[in-house]
């Protein structure tokens, strides 16, 4: 599914998944890169939810929609000028956190290099997601604002809970999460989208919008090391 | 009682009810169960609705009700279970006008995910569902419905509760998708067998899909299950409309369908999401009149875990013997040193070797045999989907290792002694099982097929007295070794025999005891193997790392045409075996005719490594290579880490390599030589609430690789936890791991505790979130940026150490 026909592209995140920044993998990893990808597409079960609100109101710092108030400065600036917002889970299923497990054991290279191919298949299906609900608002001549998951910013992380809850991911999609916010799977996706009637034209938060700039997964990193 | 109608008369169980309160007015996120307390009349009045439609059960409104799941701060959980059974009592007196309705104490999922993938332990789900049911009888439930359930182990979990915590009826309905399994891997042939092993009442499938999609599901439910079966499919697909969640299915064409559901076998029937008294209505006129079919009894034997099932019959099975202290000193080793990766090891070289089973022994005199079991078998479920024996004769050891056995599990064993009856048929009763019987008893082994026929004929009596079933027993017909009885082969061969066509039961064997004594044994074992298979072996206990015996095994079920195509052997024995890409064959792996063991560790080529150490050993000392190659060659790769050229899975790759290689060296060192250099103990473990233990697991191997002894106390650890192991074990540098900023206060409690009760000890800290200054913030004594970095801290502690 996903890989065969994504396999250029995935391949490249993964690579800098792994930390490689601009260098290139040598044919070695690249062929446990391939194989990676094979083994995790038997275990995969990708499975998404999605429920559009109506939004309230959206201030510099707080937003409204149904019965529900988040407080984010970052978050605002996301959604600023939108009318509906989409709250968003995804999952790559309970198989990937089972193989990941066995590699640790046995191959800790081979985990590491899994690891990376499981985060860019993640958004890679994420990404197929927002392209079905894209398709779904154009038709009522919307456009959708870039993913912003709870912890981006200073998006509260614990509105992933009350998230969970309202699309009630656990019984659609099998994803939850732990007393500490960490989701399970692993892999998994929460977040939500903005639609508004403006196309802002970009598909993803990007990377250079993070303050973390020595970050080795940086996307077209500059910042050189010291 | 319910009880007397089951299978015997179509029962209608209730429609939707969270879309009927939310067109009520419920809004998104908000807890259903409130309204049982805030608009009980609302709440009865749905229940009204579906037993005037000619509902026979109608479910209280207590999905979420469990404390898990429901927190709400102003209402108890107890007490929305006594008015959502009350609202239940009021509908019944104002609309059934006298006709029997049953009260379904609705139990869902926890909506937290088990251990060992999620945070939640067994024990705990177990206690919170104990609760729900508790209340829910002495508010006056007919029975209990766990329904919506996505994980056997949950579900194991919840039916656990009910029947020791109750009296009622217990009916299970799961969640399965188009691939018609449940979200955590178990197929229907799975969950039917755990379930029946439960001895549950009824089971099925609710939710996920329509009734056109769940047709399939019903089929395959039928086929294996001797129980009555539930279906209770949503109006048809979830579409989203404005903004709402929609079903589209009206009830008309709902009832037709569900009409064919009935005439596939199915005897309870209802509706899930989308569903509507209307629904109800138009099903119960239209299927309340069709004669049932009896519900036939199914023969299969078939043992599960949370992934995979093995249904016995076609071909034979290998049950991997490995995990067995038994003749192994270096598995005794690490029992004795809790080296749990190593009995993992074990096991995952056994599946990939083709095990379909593997047995788990891990008794010895001096450890404590029931935490190991539990621990082993908890441990080995978290790294494959295997279904495991549990090997045992200890029957606490059993019954833990049964209770939190995610699946059906095969036992071994029982025999035809009283005694070993007495204790192991309640364990199997109570939590289901294949159970191996052995065929010798008060008298010892008798001499002939005759005899052991007889006792394997007397355990199965027995077992009938508990409900179990023949499906449920295994008969090992014992192999007995040919050095000291010469007719051992031929009376083991004939019991095979005669117990597949006299008893009808399946048959296993422990199949290398044959040659004991013999020289060259493996000969002996693999011809035996293939004529046990021939004379009816279901299951060999074997070793499927010895190739002897995967060659029979391959050609025993290629020559009887049991392997189509003769695929599998071809798989395994063709020219152009396996679609993997062995590593080394790989370009840029290739090695080269003069490469040192430095390059090949540098390379990160294992194989080549390991031989050119074994070469290399001959003419040095161990401790001169370690010197001259190793070392240099994980100091370069390291260097070339911190500066950018090499990346992490090439390290890795050099760490195994290396490994590999001192592996071979340690063979040669002489006992003296090598422990020469105490090695110092280094704690790690990835704090309490954090799951993610990919970096701690990069630390580990590293830290290994420079010699370091690590203490892995693995993911999700107690401060409390660390500290003791820390003070037990003397060390002096404990390795800390968190990736998000809710488990960094996990950290630094930990260092808190450790620096309080243990201030000579250092702690070094990991993790996405970390960065230097938080680190200090939360009194790290060092932070480690990257994996290599950990281990430089580490040297340079000791080293100031020793100098001191």
């Amino acid at each position: 599914m996903l890989t065969n026909r994504n396999h250029d592209r995935l391949k490249k995140e993964a690579v800098r998944y792994l930390g490689y920044g601009k260098n290139a993998v040598d044919e070695r990893i690249s062929a446990l890169i391939d194989r990676a990808f094979l083994e995790l597409e038997s275990v995969v079960n990708p499975k998404c939810i999605y429920r559009i609100f109506d939004l309230n109101s959206v201030e510099q710092n707080q937003i409204h929609f149904s019965q529900v108030t988040i407080k984010s400065t970052s978050l605002g600036r996301n959604l600023k000028g939108c009318e509906k917002i989409v709250l968003f889970g995804a999952t790559l299923g309970i198989g990937v956190d089972q193989l990941m497990a066995r590699k640790a054991i046995t191959d800790m290279a081979g985990a590491v290099i899994m690891q990376s191919c499981a985060a860019a298949l993640l958004e890679e299906y994420c990404d197929e997601c927002q392209e079905r609900i894209s398709e779904e608002v154009r038709k009522e001549g919307r456009f959708l604002r870039p993913r912003f998951s709870p912890g981006y910013g200073d998006f509260p992380i614990d509105f992933q809970g009350k998230l969970m809850q309202i699309l009630d991911c656990a019984k659609h999609i099998g994803l939850t999460m732990t007393e500490s916010y960490m989701m399970t799977p692993v892999k998994s996706v929460t977040a939500v989208i903005g639609v508004s009637a403006t196309d802002a034209g970009c598909r993803k938060v990007p990377c250079e919008e993070c303050v973390k700039k020595d970050c080795k997964y940086r996307r077209n990193r500059t910042v050189m090391k010291g | 009682m319910i009880r007397d109608d089951l299978g015997k008369k179509l029962l209608f169980f209730d429609g939707g009810m969270g879309t009927l309160l939310q067109e009520r007015g419920l809004k998104p996120g908000e807890l259903p169960e409130v309204w049982n307390l805030e608009h009980g009349e609302e709440v009865s009045a749905i229940h009204q609705a579906y037993i005037e439609a000619g509902s026979d059960i109608i479910l209280t409104n207590t999905f979420g009700a469990n404390a898990l799941k429901f927190h709400d701060g102003r209402y108890s959980v107890k007490g929305v279970i006594e008015a959502a059974v009350s609202h239940v009592k009021t509908a019944v007196e104002r609309g059934a006008g006298g006709r029997k309705i049953y009260i379904a104490l609705d139990v869902g999922p926890t909506g937290k995910l088990l251990k060992p993938m999620g945070d939640l332990a067994f024990e705990e789900a177990y206690e919170a569902f104990k609760e729900v049911m508790i209340y829910g009888e002495a508010a006056g439930a007919d029975l209990i419905h766990i329904e919506t359930m996505s994980d056997t182990y949950e579900i194991k979990a919840a039916v656990l509760a009910a029947k020791e915590n109750t009296k009622l009826p217990v009916f299970v309905t799961a969640v399965f998708d188009e691939r018609q399994k449940l979200l955590t891997g178990a197929d229907i042939p799975a969950f039917v067998s755990l379930l029946e092993g439960l001895r549950v009442d009824a089971l099925g499938v609710n939710c996920g899909l329509g009734p056109k999609q769940m047709m399939p599901i019903v089929e395959k439910l039928q086929k294996y299950a001797s129980i009555p079966v539930i279906v209770k499919p949503n109006a048809g697909l979830p579409k989203q409309k404005d903004g709402k969640t929609v079903y589209e299915i009206e009830p008309d064409v709902f009832a037709e369908m569900m009409e064919e559901i009935v005439k596939k076998g199915a005897t309870i029937i209802g509706g899930c999401c989308g569903t509507t008294p209307a629904h109800l209505k138009v099903l119960t006129e239209r299927c309340r009149n069709i004669s049932l079919k009896a519900i036939e009894k199914k023969a299969f034997t078939i043992i599960s875990s949370y992934g995979k099932t093995v249904v016995f019959g076609k071909g034979s099975k290998i049950i991997g013997e490995r995990i067995n202290p038994t003749g192994k000193k270096r598995f005794k080793q690490a029992l004795k040193d809790h080296d749990m990766d190593y009995i993992l090891k074990e096991g995952i070289i056994q599946e990939d070797n083709g095990a379909h089973i593997l047995d788990v022994n891990v008794g010895l005199p001096d450890i404590n045999e029931v935490s190991m079991m539990t621990e082993a078998v908890t441990a080995l479920q978290s790294v494959t989907s295997l279904p495991l024996q549990i090997d045992t004769v200890n029957p606490e050891a059993m019954e833990k290792a049964l209770r939190i056995y995610n699946g059906k599990a095969m036992v071994n064993s029982v025999s035809g002694k009283q005694e070993s009856m007495d204790a192991v048929f309640p364990l199997i009763q109570k939590y289901g099982g294949v159970v191996i019987g052995l065929t010798l008893d008060e008298n010892g082994i008798p001499e002939t097929a005759e005899g052991r026929l007889h006792v394997a004929q007397k355990i199965i009596n027995e077992a009938a007295k508990y409900g179990i079933e023949k499906k449920d027993i295994v008969i090992d017909a014992l192999a007995m070794t040919i050095s000291s009885e010469p007719q051992g082969a031929l009376v083991t061969l004939e019991t095979l025999r005669r117990i597949r066509q006299e008893l009808e039961v399946h048959t296993v064997l422990g199949v290398s005891n044959i040659s004991f004594g013999l020289p060259n044994r493996p000969i002996i074992n693999s011809n035996f193997y293939t004529m046990a298979m021939f004379n009816g072996l279901s299951a060999g206990i074997i070793n499927p790392s010895s190739e002897e015996m995967m060659k029979s095994y391959y050609a025993y079920h290629a020559l009887m045409n049991l392997d189509e195509n003769c695929t599998r052997y071809i798989e395994n024995y063709g020219v152009q075996a396996s679609g993997f890409i062995p590593t080394k064959s790989v370009e840029n792996g290739k090695p080269d005719s003069g490469m040192t063991l430095r390059s090949a560790i540098e390379r990160g080529l294992k194989d080549e490594a390991e031989r050119l150490a074994r070469g290399l050993v001959r003419e040095q000392k161990p401790l001169d290579i370690i010197n001259v190659e190793l070392i240099p060659a994980l100091d370069s790769v390291g260097k070339g880490f911190e500066k950018g050229t090499v990346f992490l899975p090439q390290l890795l790759m050099s760490a195994d390599a290396a490994k590999g290689a001192f592996d071979v060296l340690k063979e040669g060192m002489a006992s003296e030589e090598s422990g020469v250099k105490k090695k110092e103990k280094v704690i790690l473990a990835t704090v309490k609430g954090d799951i993610h233990d990919i970096g701690k697991n990069i630390v580990k191997v590293l830290l290994e690789n420079y010699s370091f002894d690590v203490i892995d106390l693995g993911k999700d650890v107690a401060p409390e936890k660390i500290l003791e192991e820390a003070q037990k074990q003397h060390v002096g540098l404990v390795g800390l791991s968190a990736l998000m900023t809710t488990t960094v206060v996990s950290m630094e409690e930990t260092i808190r505790l450790l620096n309080e009760q243990l201030p000579e000890c250092k702690v070094m800290v990991g993790g996405a979130v970390l960065n230097q200054e938080y680190a200090d913030m939360i009194g790290a004594d060092f932070y480690g940026k990257d994996a290599m970095q950990s281990v430089y801290y580490a040297q340079k502690l000791f080293e100031k150490k020793e100098n001191l």
